[in-house]
């Protein structure tokens, strides 16, 4: 469970941390967005330096970046081996049955890959940085021009907050129900693939007991405490818009245009 | 079985920025058949510590002896069958691992796994279900149809039936009603007599006077003392540090010593206190 890198918060200081999360989420999808644009080897570089330079300044050590990888490590194993093998051309330098080699296949292939990291490595420094709590709240500031075509925000963000709020609950369930159930022999890991799936029920049965019961106590507690959803509430957190942020929106435009003057040079 | 801690520490998360010590250099021994108490204040590593135990956690540097296991780094995650099968543990709210259809069917689930036949299980279910105070009825009905207090009890039966040397218990009685609670603390008393040893966590401190032999005292990962309970409730120190309370009797008895009353040795059981107060009373 502690091994998923993804989408966990890392507790820390720096330039990065500092900036607004509704512009750290919107620019990191509008950065995701632009890594398609790069079209040769001079702009994937400079995308790849970007992003170099963006981890330098969050301050976090490069190897929770590089296992920010891992989770997809197969899939993209999968694809650039696809891209490698399977991309036609007139040219190929090893043919064997439907596989085909090239050089085109090769600059394609390690396009796919460095793109991959690239969107790896700025969604990790995105969650890294950024509470789950922070981007439930920037969630919930950039819909807010919707509520006029009445789409229920506060509710929304509400059931984030609280599905956010379940993931370490639901972890720390989950590690307790495993432990009681290695305790009484459980090998998780062990035997065929049908006694593996079988070997979850004893985790998932009471798994969906417990969190039934700690959403209804939620509940309860929520009522009883004169939870109303709706107009007028207050916010605990509140999120600032500094010049730091109007600077990193500034780079990014900068960025673009850098790219696209690379991109047909 | 005879458990020994050799200067053993845990961190979570090793090799992180959040990495936290959970067991600070720990070196303890507990005897074979006796019934040890752990105290400690909640995060202390009571529980960090006893499931090294049945190697649920390995200690990141230290090693530890059960009976004739030896766990340390890199004890490997497989063949735990044969220790887990001695080291039976009853973890905090044991409720929640119940899954099963039936009670007996639950109950069952531990000694089938650790190898037991189905015959075998199912009279061992049927001898512990009584043990724990349910009648036989219960066998058949759903684990969840149950109220909290009876689920605790098919929990802590479904441990139990396996068989275990060594029973840890994590605060099996937290929640319970008074009555209950003597029940169950008198269950482990009596399966210590048949041989077991009793590994108790708990936050009270009567159940530690009255039932326990030895005890151990954690704080913030570290072991900060050990030995017999009347020795360690005697310990000015850690009392003053608020490490530990002092049971009922000797709180009643600190009162008492406020007027007339003289104690070389605070009594922590109703019996040794109502011993004393007679022979201070009668010696007047």
């Amino acid at each position: 469970m502690n091994k998923l890198i993804m989408g966990r918060y890392l507790p820390g200081d720096s330039l990065i941390y500092q900036l607004d999360p509704r512009g750290k989420f919107l620019l990191t999808f509008y950065f995701v967005g632009i890594v398609f644009l790069a079209n040769n080897v001079a702009s994937y570089v400079f995308l790849m330096a970007f992003v170099l330079f963006a981890v330098y300044l969050s301050k976090i050590n490069f190897g929770f970046f590089i296992k920010g990888l891992r989770p997809i490590f197969w899939l993209i194993l999968f694809t650039v081996l696809l891209q490698l093998f399977f991309t036609p051309s007139t040219h190929p330098i090893w043919h064997w049955g439907f596989l085909t080699l090239s050089k085109e296949g090769m600059v394609i292939a390690s396009y796919i890959f460095v793109r991959f990291v690239l969107i790896i490595f700025i969604s990790t420094l995105l969650t890294l940085t950024t509470t789950p709590i922070e981007i439930s709240d920037s969630i919930e500031s950039i819909l807010k021009p919707l509520k006029k075509v009445n789409f229920p925000v506060t509710q929304v963000a509400l059931m984030l907050s609280i599905a956010l709020r379940f993931v370490p609950l639901l972890v720390d369930e989950t590690t307790k129900i495993m432990d009681a159930q290695r305790a009484r022999g459980v090998d998780f890991g062990e035997g065929g693939l049908i006694k593996r799936i079988k070997s979850f029920v004893p985790i998932l049965i009471p798994l969906f007991v417990s969190s039934f019961s700690i959403a209804y106590d939620l509940a309860i507690a929520m009522e009883s405490r004169g939870y109303k959803d709706g107009e007028g509430r207050s916010k605990y957190r509140v999120l600032k818009w500094s010049r730091r942020d109007n600077i990193t929106v500034l780079v990014m435009l900068a960025v673009t245009i850098i790219l696209l003057f690379i991109r047909s040079y | 079985m005879e458990i020994t801690f050799e200067h053993v520490t845990h961190s979570y998360d090793a090799n992180s920025p959040i990495a936290n010590l959970g067991l600070d250099d720990v070196s303890l021994k507990i005897d074979d058949k006796k019934f040890t108490a752990i105290v400690g204040q909640t995060g202390s590593g009571k529980s960090t510590l006893v499931r090294h135990i049945n190697a649920l956690l390995k200690p990141t540097s230290g090693k530890l002896t059960v009976g004739d296991r030896i766990i340390t780094s890199e004890t490997n995650n497989k063949n735990l069958k044969p220790l887990r099968k001695k080291v039976g543990m009853v973890f905090q709210f044991p409720e929640s691992q119940l899954f099963e259809e039936t009670v007996e069917k639950d109950i069952m689930f531990g000694p089938m796994n650790f190898g037991f036949s189905e015959s075998e299980a199912k009279d061992a279910a049927h001898e512990m279900i009584e043990l724990v105070g349910l009648s036989k009825d219960y066998l058949q009905k759903s684990p969840f149809d149950l109220s909290g207090g009876q689920m605790r009890r098919v929990a802590i039966a479904g441990v139990l039936a396996s068989n275990p040397e060594t029973i840890i218990l994590d605060e099996p009685t937290a929640g319970l009603d008074p009555v209950g609670r003597h029940e169950i603390m008198d269950l482990f008393k009596n399966l210590q007599s048949k041989g077991r040893t009793i590994i108790l966590i708990t936050h009270n401190m009567d159940d530690v006077a009255n039932y326990a032999d030895e005890m151990a005292v954690m704080s913030q990962g570290k072991l900060v003392a050990s030995g017999l309970p009347s020795d360690v409730f005697n310990n000015q120190e850690l009392l003053e540090n608020d490490l530990l309370t002092l049971p009922q009797s000797a709180q009643f008895a600190q009162s008492l010593a406020q007027k007339y009353f003289q104690f070389d040795k605070l009594p922590i059981t109703i019996d040794e206190l109502s011993a004393e107060i007679k022979q201070q009373v009668n010696g007047d």
